[in-house]
């Protein structure tokens, strides 16, 4: 089983897919760790969701680069949705519920009416669940991908210390003249493009596993936030490398590997804290 | 030399007022305690003083070179500091980050604040524990640490000892008043009507019946006295 892994390298799409696949969960590790403490995992759900419809219209349109309606519309739903969750708190849960569940029904319309390809059930599926088999992607997707990423990591290192203090406590940090309302609107927009990333790889309804779950993993084991938001990412890397390995290796669907390896690291994480106590 | 100056504020939101003409002076070395019946408006008002939300009418006037980042604060615990994953030295660190500016990391000069402020409220051995690990006392501890690295001359206290046991509520106090005694302005809403009059320099009631003045004042005031007498009963 490994020669078929060492085989398949020698394609470029394997290796894109590695490359790729690396850097987004790298980016959805660090966002995570910030959106399950600010109680935003739910965001995250519902913006999958609002890709996904997105995604469809994009298809039906024809688009060929489909990133360039679904992340600009992403962006804008995370910034309404953010600013709807501050300003009406009851509200907040009940739009984004509305906003996602919608996209979804809309999406899925859209690619039954006008079908782009004879196996529309197909189509659906691998945008909920992502690509059945390895991803492929064409090389704009993949220098698109990088870029981002690598923006979204730069922006994450230099904002760290912001982040922090508008994720522990938003009152203390406006009061002190941090310009908060920028930096939600930032991690708004980063969470955004993460999760159109993060779609092509292991699809809209898997997305916010992979922005929770290390996150979720590095807080059972450790106590303050700068290692915990550095094992999140340790954790996300090499849970998207070996999922993506052993989706070659047994010719699993990508996306849901990547997951299972994600709670498998959960599972794990969560007996060394109770061993650590 | 009056570091606060407040003219006829008057607080709410759009359609509810909570309170009007509230005038009142608050002097450096000051010690303010802002009591009243629950939603007099309190904790609007410290928003207000903190630049948070803006008056519905009314002025505040800032002296002594008090700009927004210089006013240290003490918020309320909320749902999300409670399990969350940061060591103390972190929360009080993100105290001096009124110094950041557009630099990205924190300076030799606001990592020495740090360790100084967690040293003056004794907590420098707590510096690595997990602040979700801490009791409410030693928390409340770790944010006025982080309060202090943001001021030298002004703190905001929003009910600093709620929740506290009655050992760790008179040590707390005991803390603020040694602030004070360095020549910190002190500025505290609280509930604990007793305690405020024992520790603090003024008054100022808000809600049903208006008083701003000097503690001796206050209890011999008609807020003073109807309060006071409740807080007793409550206390037993």
């Amino acid at each position: 089983m490994v020669d078929i892994f060492l085989e398949s390298l020698t394609y470029p799409f394997v290796r894109y897919a590695l490359i790729v696949g690396v850097l987004i969960a790298l980016c959805s590790a660090l966002l995570g760790v910030i959106l399950v403490l600010k109680r935003f995992s739910y965001i995250g759900d519902g913006l999958s969701h609002v890709a996904f419809g997105a995604m469809a219209v994009a298809a039906v349109v024809g688009l060929t680069d489909q990133m360039l309606l679904t992340l600009p519309v992403t962006i804008v739903c995370a910034i309404l949705l953010l600013w709807t969750g501050q300003n009406a708190k009851i509200k907040g849960d009940a739009a984004i519920a509305m906003i996602s569940v919608g996209a979804l029904a809309f999406g899925y319309l859209l690619m039954s009416i006008f079908p782009t390809s004879s196996n529309v059930s197909g189509d659906v599926c691998s945008s909920l669940f992502g690509s059945t088999k390895i991803l492929t992607l064409t090389k704009g997707e993949v220098y698109l991908s990088i870029i981002l990423s690598v923006v979204v990591v730069i922006l994450f290192i230099a904002l760290y210390n912001k982040f922090f203090a508008v994720t522990f406590d938003e009152s203390f940090a406006k009061a002190v003249g941090t310009k908060t309302n920028l930096l939600n609107f930032v991690i708004a927009t980063i969470i955004a493009v993460i999760i159109v990333l993060a779609m092509n790889l292991v699809g809209s309804l898997l997305v916010s596993a992979l922005v929770i779950f290390p996150a979720l993993s590095a807080m059972r084991i450790f106590k303050s936030f700068r290692s915990v938001t550095v094992c999140s990412a340790v954790i996300s890397v090499i849970c998207a490398l070996l999922g993506i390995v052993l989706s070659i290796m047994f010719d699993t669907p990508v996306g849901s590997t990547i997951v299972i390896t994600d709670i498998a690291a959960f599972l794990v994480c969560t007996i060394i804290g109770k061993i650590k106590g | 030399m009056d570091q606060l100056v407040c003219k006829n504020l008057k607080l709410g939101y759009e359609n509810i007022t909570l309170t009007e003409d509230l005038s009142f002076v608050v002097e450096k070395g000051d010690y303010l305690c802002i009591v009243g019946e629950n939603g007099a408006g309190k904790s609007t008002l410290m928003r207000t003083i903190l630049r948070l939300q803006k008056p519905l009418s009314g002025t505040i006037e800032y002296n002594d070179d008090l700009t927004a980042s210089k006013i240290g604060y003490l918020p309320q615990q909320t749902v999300v500091q409670k399990d969350f994953p940061a060591s103390v030295y972190e929360v009080v660190l993100s105290g001096c980050q009124n110094t950041l500016g557009f630099g990205l990391f924190y300076s030799k000069a606001a990592h020495k604040r740090a360790s100084d402020n967690m040293e003056r409220l004794g907590i420098s051995d707590l510096a690595k524990w997990c602040y979700r690990d801490l009791s409410g006392g030693q928390q409340q501890r770790v944010l006025l640490a982080r309060a202090l690295c943001a001021t030298e001359k002004m703190l905001l206290l929003d009910e600093p000892v709620s929740g506290l046991d009655p050992k760790v509520t008179s040590e707390m106090y005991q803390l603020i008043e040694k602030l004070n005694d360095e020549g910190i302005t002190v500025i505290m809403i609280s509930h604990d009507i007793a305690c405020s009059v024992k520790y603090a320099k003024h008054v100022l009631h808000i809600g049903n019946e208006f008083f701003f003045g000097t503690v001796e004042d206050y209890r011999h005031s008609s807020a003073g006295k109807k309060y006071l007498e409740e807080g007793h009963h409550h206390h037993g």
